[in-house]
């Protein structure tokens, strides 16, 4: 038993490193034949999985950080308090990531400090710049407790409690912005989307999404835990979050559909084409289902159930993005763009890192403590 | 304001001999004009092709927009548009985000897809020559007059004059007088605008007032969000003190 478990270990070891290599071989491709040598990038699809997974998925998945900093430290709702660092970890790892990401995708990445200088505050790629700048700093002014608490530091300790407050409420602003803002690059675009995603709401339905994913994300992180460490946090205290994730994700389903019915474009939803059914697919996978299984109390608070519908939720929040970001677009104009395998394996890289960074940080530093 | 320059492209006077195509190359320096020139298309060596659709012939290149997208979303304004008219882009700012690719309503910036130090290419109506009070070259090498170089005004109103002139000539209305809040480049046709090619389903208003809608509620939202959650992080804090305390009260009381 004991040897099939260390098997087991050493082949996902023997798959990161591949995922690893090949990731930064095709990175290698990139900066020295350029973009297009590793991607299926081109004049007619100039934003692709990088944009769409790497940039807009990671931002998302990253917002678990504001949601429970605001519970646990705005709303002081103490019994949340075991979910900030997880949750301030994985935002803080997972914007990391995202800069990596960008650092790839951009095409002159050592010109990306000139947003520091050369302002252009019409441009919401200016807003999302600086959010990124800024968040990022910030939640590493929230993480930076465990890691002074780790070294013992009592004078940068007692600094940082005291601007503790401040800071939080900052984050807070600064995600509301960012993760509404990435859904306003996309105003832009009205007559290259697909009328069934593209909406003026676009920046409050990726603010409403991006709360119900944090939410979901606390939750799988501590499945992942359980699993890698044995750690895991109290089952009420998921389900609640859980609860709060596809109550959010009711909720923007219904102004989502009210919106489509006002507008006129609701009947597109029944067109039977690709996109109709991309869809059907992203709402079925991302709100129905999880919905069913969720909103029930008695399924809720059985493990199996509550990972189950998580799952749902965050993979039904991947599919919005890729559509947005993506395929409402792409297939919309026709220009039909697919990743290419290099596009793909830096992607999976990247996940592999933040695999990676996350087990590292657990391990060194009292991430799941109790007491903090 | 400084007068605003434009072109005028008229697709009834054009008879597709391609002097525009070669006088752009020259002048900006791209390499390997196509001895067929009608199908080479838009790229990093080419600012303005032809078109054949059914014998007529039109003119892919920058619309030079009124209120350009491309321009209003570039985050370190390395796209700008000129007093003058012209949109121009400068390459040592530019990070490579290519939001202005994907913000164009007319599908014109290209990208260099293979250089380790990529920058974006089109039309820049010649704005080294307009600044000086010249016409563009396509302009000068048009033999027929079919790219007209001008102010915007006189242009618009010769091309409202053409069709009134002439009203079974032509389509009826001017391409960028209203296209995503207009444009620098206006077309005038026999056909309607989609038989050509032309991205015929934009709205009528510039489009960056659509993202700026977003980014004006950005104070009210940084306001409203900083005094309501200050004032749930007292009163919450508040309201756990005041429990706590009657909790302790209790306690000694038994």
């Amino acid at each position: 038993m004991k040897s099939k478990i260390a098997s087991l270990f050493t082949f996902w070891r023997v798959v990161g490193g591949l995922i690893v290599i090949s990731g930064l071989y095709y990175t290698y491709i990139r900066f020295t034949q350029g973009i297009g040598a590793v991607s299926n990038l081109s004049d007619v699809s100039p934003w692709g999985l990088w944009i769409g997974f790497d940039i807009l998925c990671g931002v998302g998945l990253a917002a678990g950080g504001f949601t429970i900093c605001a519970i646990t430290h705005i709303f002081n709702i103490e019994r949340f308090k075991p979910l900030t660092r997880p949750a301030i970890l994985t935002a803080f790892l997972g914007y990391v990531l995202v800069v990596v990401a960008l650092l790839i995708d951009l095409g002159k990445p050592w010109n990306i400090w000139h947003a520091i200088i050369m302002w252009n505050p019409r441009s919401v790629m200016f807003e999302v710049a600086w959010c990124v700048m800024l968040y990022t700093t910030v939640l590493f002014l929230e993480f930076s407790p465990v890691i002074v608490e780790r070294f013992n530091l009592q004078k940068l300790q007692s600094i940082l409690k005291k601007i503790a407050v401040p800071v939080m409420i900052l984050g807070v602003l600064l995600s509301t912005l960012h993760q509404s803002s990435l859904g306003s690059l996309f105003l832009i675009v009205p007559q290259k989307m697909h009328p069934l995603w593209y909406t003026p709401m676009l920046p409050v339905y990726f603010y409403m999404t991006a709360i119900a994913t944090g939410f979901a994300m606390v939750v799988f992180e501590s499945y992942l835990s359980s699993r890698a460490f044995g750690k895991e946090l109290e089952l009420p205290l998921l389900s609640t979050c859980g609860l709060i994730s596809v109550s959010t994700l009711g909720i923007y389903f219904v102004i989502k559909m009210t919106e489509l019915a006002l507008s006129g474009n609701i009947s597109y939803i029944f067109a039977g084409d690709f996109l109709a059914n991309m869809f059907l697919a992203e709402m079925l996978v991302g709100v129905i289902i999880p919905g069913a299984i969720l909103l029930s109390k008695h399924r809720r608070r059985n493990r199996t159930y509550l990972y189950t519908g998580i799952i749902f939720v965050i993979t039904g929040f991947l599919m919005n993005r890729m559509n947005v970001g993506v395929t409402s677009i792409s297939v919309y104009t026709g220009t039909n763009y697919f990743p290419a395998v290099g596009e793909v394996a830096i992607t999976l890289m990247i996940v592999v890192f933040g695999m990676m960074a996350f087990k590292f940080a657990v391990k060194n530093f009292p991430v799941f403590s109790a007491d903090h | 304001m400084a007068t605003q320059y434009g072109l005028l492209f008229d697709v009834t006077e054009c008879v597709g001999c391609g002097e525009c195509y070669t006088a752009c190359k020259v002048k900006n320096g791209l390499k390997e004009p196509k001895e067929d020139f009608l199908t080479d298309h838009l790229s990093q060596h080419t600012y303005t092709v032809l078109e054949d659709h059914d014998g007529n012939y039109i003119r892919r290149m920058c619309m030079h927009c009124a209120d350009p997208a491309c321009a209003s979303v570039c985050p370190i304004a390395a796209i700008v548009k000129t007093p003058e008219g012209p949109v121009v882009y400068d390459g040592d700012k530019c990070m490579g985000c290519r939001y202005c690719m994907q913000a164009c309503p007319h599908h014109i910036p290209r990208y260099e897809w293979h250089s380790n130090t990529p920058v974006i290419h089109k039309c820049t109506m010649c704005y080294d020559r307009v600044k000086n009070g010249e016409q563009t070259a396509c302009a000068e090498a048009c033999p027929t007059g079919a790219t007209l170089f001008g102010t915007l005004d006189e242009l618009k109103t010769e091309a409202k004059k053409r069709i009134a002139e002439n009203p079974d000539k032509y389509y009826p209305e001017v391409y960028g007088m209203t296209e995503a809040g207009g444009t620098n480049v206006l077309i005038l046709s026999p056909v309607s605008f989609d038989q050509l090619g032309l991205a015929s389903n934009l709205p009528k208003t510039a489009l960056p007032q659509l993202t700026q809608q977003a980014l004006d509620k950005i104070p009210a939202v940084v306001g409203a969000g900083s005094v309501f959650l200050t004032g749930m992080y007292w009163l919450t804090k508040r309201k756990n003190q005041i429990s706590k305390e009657k909790n302790h009260a209790e306690g000694d009381l038994k």
